[in-house]
Order: C-alpha cells, then structure tokens, then sequence
C-alpha cells in the first residue's frame, strides 16, 4: 500500500473512531457568519480552476486592510470602492472575452450553438449553469440563470454572435457580488441552532485548504448532505489533505501570516545593494514558501523547527546575494544547507524576513523585532508615542558606527525604552544581515555585537536567537490563532479562549506537525458554528433550487 | 470592443435608435457650439465647472524656514522658495490645531485624519469619518466619467489618503501609463472629434451593469445590517458606472483645452525621489488633460507616503528617518538632509501648481477653476507635532474664494479650514467634525 493512501486510511480509521467516542473539543458558540470579499489569490485561484490558466487574469486588485494580521480576517470587513468596481468590471471582461475567444471556448463551452449567429438558450443553459456553480460556489438558481439569459440574448442579438452574448452574460457574473462575496447562509439545524449550510461550509473549507473554491466534487457532497455532520466533514477533509492543492492552501496561508504580500513594494538601493533586484526579491519569497512547505508537508516536521531549520532551496541569483556557491541559473531551484555555525539558522534568517524587514538602505534591528513579535508571537508592539523626544539624536559626537550604537540611546529616554526594549534586542541579533539580508561582520570599520535577548532568554547570535524562538510557547500558540481566525475568516470571539487552549494543546501532542493541525481545525465542530440566527432569507442551498 | 463582436455598429444602426430590440439613447459627434467663442463658459450658458483637489505631504516644514510668521501676506522661505511665484494663488493657513480629547497621537497618521475627516482616529490606523474629498465627489462627482482620481507617487496604491472608512480607502493609480489607460484609454471618447462613432458596447455594459444591480435586494436579503452597509458601498458604485456609461453615450461639455495627450512611456515606479517626481509630473499632465476634458472633478495626489520613505539612490537613509535620526546643524539650524527633502517636496507642489496654471481656460486658466485642499500630516516630523499641520489652498475655485492670505488659526481647529473648503465647493454643510474637532466656523477672510 502506498504510504499516501496509508494515511488516508488511517485518518479515515481515526475519524470513526474519534466520533464513536466523543471529541474533548470545547463547546463554542461560533461568532457571525462572514462576508468576505474574495482576496486577489482567490478570485485568481477560481478563475484557473474554472476555466484554466489559459485564461489569464491581468489586472491588479485594491489593496485590502490585515486585521488580526490576517488579510483573510481583513477581507471579512473590505469593501468595493467606486476605482475597485471599475477595476472588478474591467477583470470580468477580460476573463469573460479570454473564456469564449476560438482556441478556449472549445474546450470550455460544453455545447455548440444551434446557429453561431443567434442565441442558442439550451446551449447557453448549459454553460451558464455549469460556470456558475463554480464561480458563485453553489447551483444558480432559476431566477438568476433567467437574468444571465436575458443578457446573453440581447448581446447575441446585438452581435449577431451566441459566444458574444455568452461573455456579456459571464462578465455580469464575474462581477456580481455572489462571485466578489462569499457570503455564508445560515439555515436551522436539525435541533434549531444555527448552522452554516452545505456550500458555505464547502466554502470555508475549501478556500482554507486550498484557497480557492470548492471542486465539483465538495460541491456535490454538500448538496447530498455529507458536510451536515462531523462525520462527513472528516470525511471530506481527509481526502482534501491527500490533494495536491494543499500546498496551495497552505503557501497561501504562510503569505499572508508571513505579510509576503508586502514584496509587491519593496525597494532596495541598488547603488547600496547592486546584487538586489526584482529577480531576487521574486526568489527569497519563493524560498521561503519552499522553506515551509518542504519542511511543514513533504517531511511533516515539527512547526518549531522553522526557527532553526538550515535546510531552505536556492537558486543561481539567491546565491549570489547568500554569497554562496549555488548551482546554476538554468538549474532553477535547488535544495541547499547552510553548514553547522553558519549564522543562517531559520526562516528569520532568510532574505524573505531580514530583507523585507529593513530600510531600502539600512538594516532595521526594530522593524525586524518587530516583525518577529508581531508576525511570529502574535504580540502587539504598542505604536511610538506622539511625544517622543530625539534630541537625543542631536550630539554629533555621540557613538554611532552600529545600528547597536544608534540604538542604544533609546534605552536612555523612558519614553522610547518601554517599546524599544520589546524589539530591538530581538533585531539586533539579525545585524549581521544588511538591509538587503547580506552576511555582514563589520558595519562600518566596527564589528557588530548580535547578542541579545527575548523574555530573558539571552542569546550571542541569529542561531541563538533561533533556539530561543523555538523554545517560545507563543511561537506555536501564535500559529494555532493564525490558522484558526484565517480558516473562519474572522476575529476570535471571546468565547473561543478556551478553544484556542485545545487546540494548542492538541498541536503539542501531535509533535507541532501542521497537518495534524490543520486536521484538527477543519474538522472541529467550531469552525462551522454560527452564533446567528437565520436571517429572513431566500434560501440557496442545496436543498431549495433548482437541480 | 470585444474581440468577439464580429460585427461593428454603424452610425445608421445608432440613429434608428434600437440594438437588439432595446432602445439606446442617439449619440451625436461634439460640436464646436457647445463652447461660446471665448471658451468661458459653455454655449449653453453654464459656467465652466469647478474642480477640487487635494494634495498630501508628509513629514511636514523645517520650523523657521518654511513660512514667515507675518500674517498681511504669506511669506515664503527657503523650504518654500519654489512656491513663491504663485504665492498670489494660495492661502496659507498657520497654526490651525488637533486637539485630540485624550486620544492618541498615532504617530503619522492622526494629524492627516484630524485634517482631512475632522475626528480624532482612536485606534491606530482608523480612519473614523469620510475624508472630505470623498463627501465632495459625493456632492460634485456624480455627472463625470470618474467620481474622482486617485494617485500616488510611491509606486504603492495603499499611500493613499482618501477614504469613507477605515475598510473603504481609494487606492492610488501608481503609475503614470495605467492612468493613462484609465483615463484616455478604452471607454474614453474623445469629445474634441467630429463625427466619432458612437460605441454599441455601452448600451450592452449598462445591460451587464443592471443585471448586476437587480441582484441587490435578492443578495441583501441573505446578510445583516452591517454587512447591508458594506455592500451599499459596491451597490453604489455599479450605478455610478452606469451613469458613467451614460455619459459616454452623450456629448461631454469640454473646454477648449481638452486635447487627447500622448500615451506616457513605461516608467519606474518607487520611492527614489526622481522616480517618484518624474511620475508626479507625468501623471499631473494627465490628470489636468481629465479636468479639461470633463472626465472628473475631483481628483488626490500623494506626494508620499505618511512614513515618508523617499530616498537619494545611494544612501542609507530615508527622508522619515532622517527627520528623526540626523542631528541638527547648529550652523544652519536645521537637519539638512531632511530639509533637503522638504524642499524636493515644495518643488514638486510648485510644479503641480504650473501644470495646473499652463492649461487655459476662457480668460483664465485651469488654476482659477480649481481649489487644490494641500496639507501635511504633521508640523514638524522631527517632534511629530500635530498642532500647526501647514495646510494651503490653491487656486481661486471659479472665483469663490480670495487668494494671497495668510491666515492665523490661533489655535482654532484645523477642521476649519476643510469646512470652508467644502462650503466653497458648494456642500450644504454648517458643522463638521466631533469632539473639539468640531466646528460650524467659516473661515470667511477668503470668501468672495
């Protein structure tokens, strides 16, 4: 038996046996269903997966807001401004003229009109109904497929072109908010609580596995009642994992814990930093995806060696700028090790983090400790306050050939030492990184010092610094909140402290390995409790339209 | 035009009056009488429209060396040396205040949304009110192409400085060749043509457009109330880009200096502050070239971001932390680093400003129609002050206001000032703001 289907089978045994004897799950109450708006990777995601990558999707999206440092929770509050709407419209019809341009529309439109001239509805029926089960996650119903009718014929009419009208018709589609929203439906329950229906609970999965929306096949459980109960549920995500399209999920998840979307605008003074460029910033976020998801999936190790792992890929431009012999650009990406006693020991040590967290001329120790109690620990590091005095920058003759020099004049004013403390001890063990995440041992004729400390723990260097995250419990319980709020794509709710306990909990037990975590939080009874009523609706689940 | 519509629409098919069965409205080419021969005002009598603008800076003035104290006419100094030749265009508005009521100064950010919403954000990164731009596309914007244009000179669509909410902010256009696209690209009809045929897809992009509306109560029906709110937001945006639609079916009242402008080459974009001047000048040739030919009224530009993060290629540091890290000359009295910066950034208005003055209208120019809202988000970065953000109109606003001012707060809130800039624009609003923010005072020594 292949290892691959071992597993399965025994997740499958675990999941019977988990529900003959109860879970210890804490009960929650759930918090609001959401309403989302679909992030720029989904709306992508759907789109390849629909029509395929033919189709490409050229345009950029407006930016939304992290809350809870999750832009996925952030999306849970985004809206559509009026240059956002032009931008959505603008998308839908390119897509929508991509899907029934000759060459694609062969392979996509399942039918041949009756006459290519004319509207063809039986034709066009079929199409309408089958891409919008995929777009809006769910089977359209009678009333919104005659909608779509409607502006086919005219357009087909107009142009004498049935494939003409048929892309009108999807561009309403692509820009309807049942396509830009997820909006979860809440029906009563068998005992008449709450409950997600089947395409939201379909949905919930799906865009946090994978991050895109649900396949034929999650869509067709949900209409036979399979995600209604635990057991289903298990069921389902069982063979979801076994999916390749978990990496997706899960580098989806690691870029936005990670804020990897912020690459899009980093800059760096080529002058400074001349082996820096656009190449390279495209290779270090790469790496550390590959980084994660080697070490998270492909070895299943634990969590907390992310902090520690020297194990990472490289390519020709990477180690020009690692300064380490690397195989050539035509090879791509290759695995690579830094030896024992190199300072490049875990992900924080990575051009991804000390480069993303700099100046685009100068290292940072407090953006980059920052970004470690932050991103890493989930802990807030209080704002500057408005008061702050920097006279303290006005002696000329003051010591400053290293950022420790510089910095340490903070630790003499209270109002800068409460929060600076909180970082730069952190940041500046990574010193011997420039601003470009160059190895570095002098900064200007002085050699740097990258002791420090977190919590106590001292530390002498970036691998003692990775040593001590690793034995950081926030580290893991960080993670376990990240991964919970980015699957329910909302804020914890008060009554889920003890939820999160459980899951950190379980986590530890399963040796800190991320599918098991993962596992636990996609079946959870929690993931998928509403705290709301049913709200006085048109119903669109499985059970109420249309086949 | 789609690539999938084989067959184009002839002007005969418009001037019969139906597509496809439906009825569209007749399209007929710009003419020449829409202008009266002094280009003035429009034939039809209506005056030449007035546009509003904002224009952000961030990291504020060098004290002492920005702007006199002398209040019987405004009085430039070296920082400011490049807006002396339109200093007869601009009210300077000095020691107008934030009082925050107890709440935070979020470093940066608070002295921008007291300015610009006249609230005091409590949690950092709020945006409690809508900025006041936005409650004037509400008010002028709806009769144009675009509500507004929104641009950014960083490279990063989110340094933007404009807003309904803290979830609802505009994003910049970054780069000078994608708003040209936007601008003058698919969708724009160039008025100034004789005989332009008339585009049949707009009819059908209003079909699409109403269909998706259609969906509002049904889609409405499935969330609560303040998910109702949010998408009221989207909802409103589709029928503004059916009217937008519907404008483009009629002839758009222009002024003589409306001209189709070349497409800008690809350029750079980032936070190097050539790169990020060059794309200013560029995108502000563009954006009086959208005013002139009516496609919006209400426009933003940041210079910067709120952190400024400008940079010289081949230093270290950026102008944000050398207003806090560069110790002060005690020759010159200042940081001459940073001030060098907040000079490069008084430049760059100053150019704006002759963009906006090179485009004639009637007896005047594009200038005298426009009132330009310009303002930092702090006083003095190095402090990060609040009290005494610089704040300036520019331009007259179709001659509603009076030019050449210095005005002195004395401490009164700055949200004075935006509610004189609103009032001018025409809004019917007596009090703006909350909490000692608050305000009903017109700052009427510039009113006409």
């Amino acid at each position: 038996m292949r290892p691959t289907a071992k597993l399965a089978l025994l997740g499958m045994l675990c999941a019977v046996l988990v529900t003959a004897c109860g879970s210890n799950e804490p009960q929650t109450r759930g918090g609001p269903p959401t309403l989302r708006l679909l992030t720029e990777a989904q709306y992508r995601n759907i789109i390849r997966d629909t029509f395929g990558s033919q189709v490409v999707v050229a345009g950029r999206f407006d930016p939304i807001v992290r809350i809870e440092g999750l832009l996925a929770v952030g999306a849970g509050r985004a809206t559509v401004t009026p240059s956002g709407v032009e931008r959505y419209i603008a998308l839908a019809r390119s897509v929508a003229e991509q899907v029934v341009a000759p060459g694609n529309r062969e392979l996509l439109i399942p039918c041949a009109p009756a006459a290519p001239q004319a509207h063809d509805p039986q034709c066009a029926e079929l199409f309408l109904r089958s891409a919008g089960r995929y777009l809006m996650r769910r089977a359209l119903t009678d009333e919104e497929l005659a909608s779509y009718q409607r502006i086919a014929a005219a357009a087909a009419a107009a142009n004498s072109d049935f494939h003409a009208g048929l892309s009108y018709a999807l561009q309403a589609m692509l820009a309807s908010p049942d396509f830009l929203f997820v909006a979860e439906n809440v029906v009563d329950g068998p005992d008449g609580t709450p409950r997600l229906d089947g395409y939201s609970r379909a949905t919930r999965l799906s865009l946090f596995l994978w991050n895109s929306g649900p396949d034929e096949a999650l869509l067709a459980a949900a209409e036979r009642g399979e995600l209604d109960d635990a057991r289903g549920i298990r069921g389902q995500v069982e063979w979801m994992m076994e999916s390749t399209r978990l990496e997706a999920g899960v580098r989806a998840f690691f870029t936005d814990m990670l804020a990897l979307d912020d690459f899009q605008t980093l800059e760096k003074d080529t002058n400074l930093y001349p082996a820096f460029s656009l190449a390279v910033a495209n290779d270090a976020r790469e790496q550390v995806l590959r980084t994660l998801t080697d070490l998270l999936l492909v070895r299943d190790g634990d969590y907390r060696d992310i902090f520690t792992t020297r194990n990472t890929f490289m390519t020709g431009s990477l180690g020009l700028v690692y300064r380490v012999p690397a195989a050539s650009p035509s090879a791509g990406w290759v695995p690579f090790e830094f030896a024992e006693g190199d300072p490049r020991a875990g992900i924080q040590t990575q051009l991804s983090f000390v480069a993303l967290h700099s100046h685009p001329g100068k290292s940072s120790p407090t953006l980059r400790g920052k970004a470690i109690r932050e991103l890493l620990l989930c802990q807030r590091v209080p704002d500057p306050p408005g008061s702050v005095n920097f006279d303290l920058f006005n002696d000329p003759n003051a010591p400053g050939k290293t950022a420790r020099d510089r910095l340490i004049r903070h630790s003499t004013d209270p109002s800068c030492s409460g929060c600076h403390k909180l970082m730069d001890p952190i940041g500046l063990a990574l010193e011997n990184f420039d601003g470009a995440g160059q190895q570095r041992l002098y900064e200007n004729g002085e050699l740097i010092d990258t002791s420090g400390e977190i919590n106590g723990m001292a530390f002498t260097d970036s691998a003692g610094l990775g040593d001590a995250l690793r034995d950081d419990p926030a580290a893991p319980a960080c993670l376990v909140r990240r991964v919970y709020t980015y699957a329910a794509g909302r804020p914890i709710q008060r009554s889920e402290r003890q939820l999160l306990n459980h899951f950190e909990d379980e986590f530890a037990g399963e040796g800190y390995r991320l599918r098991e975590l993962i596992r636990e939080v996609a079946t959870s009874d929690a993931l998928y409790a509403v705290s709301q009523p049913r709200l006085r609706t048109a119903q669109l689940g499985p059970e109420e339209v249309s086949p | 035009m789609s690539v999938l519509i084989k067959k184009p629409f002839t002007r005969r098919d418009l001037l019969r009056g139906s597509i496809g069965g439906s009825a569209i409205a007749v399209s007929l080419p710009f003419l020449d009488c829409f202008l009266s021969e002094s280009g003035e005002a429009l034939a039809s009598g209506a005056s030449l429209p007035v546009r509003f603008g904002t224009w952000f800076w961030s990291m504020g003035h060098t004290p002492g060396h920005a702007v006199g104290e002398r209040t019987d006419r405004i009085e430039f100094l070296e920082e400011c040396k490049a807006l002396i030749p339109y200093v007869e265009h601009i009210n300077y508005f000095g020691h107008f205040n934030s009082p925050l009521d107890g709440r935070p100064n979020h470093v940066h950010h608070t002295g921008w949304v007291t300015t610009r919403t006249a609230t005091a954000p409590v949690l950092p990164g709020e945006i409690p009110a809508p900025t006041l731009d936005v409650m004037v596309s509400d008010a002028i914007g709806s009769n144009t192409r675009f509500r507004s244009i929104d641009m950014s000179c960083t490279g990063n669509p989110r340094d933007s400085f404009t807003a309904r909410d803290t979830h609802t902010r505009n994003a910049g256009e970054v780069s000078p060749r994608a708003l040209y696209a936007r601008l003058f690209g698919n969708g724009f009809a160039d008025p100034t043509k004789e005989n332009r045929a008339p585009d049949p897809d707009l009819m059908l992009q209003q079909s699409v457009l109403s269909g998706i509306r259609e969906q509002r109560q049904r889609f409405e029906r499935r969330i609560g109330a303040a998910d109702r709110a949010r998408l009221d937001e989207y909802f409103t945006s589709i029928r503004q880009l059916e009217t937008q639609l519907a404008l483009q079916q009629k002839e758009v009242p222009v002024t003589a200096a409306c001209r189709m402008p070349k497409s800008p080459d690809e350029t750079p974009v980032g936070l190097e502050i050539n790169v990020a001047q060059g794309n200013h000048e560029a995108m502000a040739r563009l954006l009086v070239m959208a005013l002139a030919c009516n496609q919006t009224r209400v426009f933003n530009m940041a210079f910067n971001n709120a952190l400024s993060s400008l940079r010289r290629p081949g230093t270290a540091y950026t102008h944000h932390t050398l207003t806090h890290e560069e110790a002060v000359d005690q020759k010159f009295g200042y940081q001459p680093e940073a001030f060098w910066f907040n000079c490069r950034v008084m430049e760059a208005l100053a150019s704006f400003i002759g963009t906006f003055q090179s485009v004639k209208e009637g007896n005047g120019t594009l200038l005298d129609n426009t009132l330009i809202f310009a303002h930092a988000e702090t006083s003095y970065a190095k402090v990060h002050a609040v009290d005494n953000i610089p704040v300036m109109t520019i331009g007259r606003a179709g001659g509603r206001i009076k030019t050449g001012k210095h005005i002195a707060g004395h401490g009164d809130p700055v949200s004075r000032v935006g509610l004189t800039a609103m009032q001018v624009m025409g809004l019917p609003i007596e009090t703006w703001g909350t909490g000692s923010l608050q305000t009903s005072k017109t700052i009427t020594e510039i009113l006409v």
